[in-house]
């Protein structure tokens, strides 16, 4: 175990390389995470950043690939892969589940390479939640907020944090950093704290056991899911602060000589989600909240391994317009009916 | 404001019972202290759920032409504040919601909050008037008016040069997510098929591909909306990216002010607005473009 000072943190994420992102204050309450540069007000202490860094890995929206059209010749080019090394400093053990639920989407066969490229060069300096807050309940789904999942792990103690490195990655980084020797105790201690202060929230004891794929029609014929639904509006900033939804779509942009083919974030809250010729499959926005939730709490698990694609981080609990959320569902849903 | 929720929460059971409502539209309570939610309450069981209070923030106006409540059988209990009454009525001028579907609880509001306080739009109340009701449950305290100047924000954009305010401008849309929540929430955005979700108009998206696209999306619908905008101040309540957005709709009711004189929309009958007449003392063309150009 080693350690350093916080006041030699922006040291340390200096000596991280050229590309390390951080969670820094954007504005009145506000963090995100930015590419670090001098003058970047790193913000390690806000328990989660509006948006996870979901974003690196898998922007809102990427070209990828252009056409230009001349008389009658067209020419395609591809979009370049990713090829700078980075870091992404800072992270919570939720949103680092939330990039192994992508990598399943992603890296599966066939394998996604604008996310591979650059899930392959990127290292992860994961941070333990000292302060988890009212909305959040990753521990329901086997997160342990004290034991991010990285390639190096952080604790903040007493204005130290200690450093504990888990991968060839990690070595690599933190050979860089300076770094002191640390008791492995104080971190042994700061973790039964975080266990404690994480079972004392009041989402720390949902019952998630129904949400399973031998129960999936019977979830989803559930009468429930009307009254759920009934005050949504459709919008869809539950998805967009979601650190695991991974549904796109692909456009084309016709910039006047040609095309740029991208793609972008779709939610599964809009009408025209999965739209097809004769019509859309999920006519209201009962059918549209409902799979959602199902694709989180019973789809997804039952096609990988009983692996939730809800980890807990609370974002749509606290950014929902009419404060919908998933832990409405599964209060609702998770009871027998 | 616990006196004022028993009361309409007493006066709701009266009106459902009694058959003059067949439902009730208002808030319930969520999982954590301020979470409340929109709730539509369809019999005297549901509505042992209703809640009046601190976290009734929600302009319910919208949820009424949303969920069509003037196309159902019977009359809808709807409970407004008084900003909230201003987006009904103007919704009724529009011809949004039909006005003898609804019986309209006037509520007495102290400035609503959240987990973190007071409501950003509630530091700037407009008037503590209802505009249409049924009837009202108030009482002393929650008519006297506590505001700070609301235009003051705008006046400081104004008083910036033309790259200071782009630069502002900037800073705040680069956030925009285009998760739609400001225009899904606005009373004022009714359309049925918004531009932006239809295929057919070219200009149909679901991201912000370029810096215009993130400028155009909201500087359209704070255009579509002016004029017809009460200064509900939904759209930045709700934005998950803290956009202040409510300052492109009180930049364009401070120019209406100060071009064609004061006016409130939301207040008063139907008549011609601002925007959508024209009389010979209006400002000529050649003022608005030279203020632009300040």
């Amino acid at each position: 175990m080693k350690k350093f000072s916080a006041e030699k943190l922006n040291a340390i994420i200096a000596a991280s390389g050229n590309a390390v992102y951080v969670p820094a204050d954007v504005d009145t309450g506000l963090v995100e995470y930015k590419r670090y540069e001098e003058g970047t007000s790193v913000n390690l202490d806000a328990c989660k950043a509006s948006k996870s860094p979901k974003d690196l890995l898998f922007p809102q929206w990427e070209n990828l690939m252009h056409f230009r059209m001349e008389g009658k010749t067209i020419e395609i080019t591809e979009q370049a892969r990713q090829e700078e090394d980075y870091v992404m400093f800072g992270v919570k053990a939720c949103d680092i589940r939330a990039i192994e639920v992508l990598d399943k989407v992603f890296l599966a066969d066939p394998v996604d390479t604008y996310y591979a490229a650059r899930r392959n060069h990127g290292t992860i300096v994961g941070l333990a939640c000292a302060e988890p807050e009212q909305s959040c309940f990753c521990m329901n789904f086997g997160i342990d907020p004290a034991q991010p999942a990285a390639d190096v792990v952080l604790w903040k103690v007493d204005g130290e944090y200690y450093v504990e490195t888990y991968s060839e990655k990690g070595e690599a980084l933190t050979a860089n950093w300076e770094l002191e020797d640390a008791d492995a105790a104080v971190v042994e201690t700061a973790k039964k704290e975080i266990a404690e202060k994480a079972a004392a929230l009041p989402f720390a004891n949902l019952n998630i056991s129904r949400f399973k794929g031998e129960n999936m029609n019977e979830l989803f014929e559930s009468k429930k899911w009307k009254k759920l639904s009934a005050a949504c509006l459709g919008c869809g900033s539950c998805t967009f602060v979601c650190p695991t939804c991974q549904c796109y779509d692909i456009r084309d942009y016709n910039t006047g000589h040609g095309i740029e083919r991208y793609r972008c974030w779709d939610s599964c809250m809009y009408h025209d989600f999965t739209l097809m010729a004769a019509e859309t499959p999920r006519p209201t926005q009962v059918e549209r909240y409902r799979q959602r939730f199902m694709h989180k709490l019973v789809y997804f698990p039952a096609n990988n391994d009983g692996m939730y694609s809800c980890v807990g981080c609370g974002r749509c609990v606290e950014k929902c317009p009419m404060n919908l959320n998933i832990v409405k569902v599964i209060k609702a849903l998770g009871e027998e009916e | 404001m616990q006196k004022i929720g028993t009361a309409i929460y007493e006066r709701a059971f009266e009106l459902m019972n009694s058959g003059e409502v067949a439902r009730v539209l208002g808030w319930e309570k969520g999982e954590l202290v301020a979470d409340w939610s929109v709730a539509l309450f369809e019999d005297a069981e549901e509505l042992k759920g209703l809640v009046y209070g601190d976290y009734a923030g929600a302009n319910l106006s919208k949820t009424c032409v949303l969920r069509d409540l003037s196309k159902l059988e019977g009359k809808t209990l709807v409970i407004l504040k008084p900003c909230d009454t201003l987006s009904f009525n103007q919704l009724l001028k529009e011809h949004r919601v039909v006005r003898e579907k609804f019986y309209i609880i006037g509520a007495g509001c102290k400035g609503m909050k959240d987990e973190n306080g007071l409501l950003a739009k509630c530091k700037t109340c407009k008037s503590k008037n209802f505009e249409v009701y049924d009837e009202i449950i108030d009482d002393e305290e929650a008519r006297t008016v506590e505001s700070a100047d609301r235009f003051e924000e705008v006046a400081k954009l104004e008083a910036m040069t033309h790259e200071e305010r782009f630069e502002f401008w900037r800073n705040e849309l680069s956030r925009c997510i285009r998760c739609n929540a400001c225009r899904n929430i606005c009373p004022a955005c009714t359309c049925r098929k918004c531009v932006f979700d239809n295929p057919d108009s070219g200009v149909a998206e679901k991201a912000n591909v370029t810096d215009f696209q993130e400028n155009l999306f909201h500087i359209i619908r704070a255009f579509h909306v002016a004029g017809r905008c009460t200064d509900c101040g939904e759209c930045s309540r709700v934005c998950p990216q803290n956009i202040p957005l409510h300052l492109f709709n009180r930049k364009y009711i401070k120019d209406i002010n100060e071009l064609y004189g004061e006016y409130q929309a939301g207040e008063g009958e139907e008549e011609r607005t601002p925007l959508t007449s024209y009389q010979q003392s209006d400002v000529e063309p050649s003022i608005v473009h030279t203020r632009g150009n300040a």
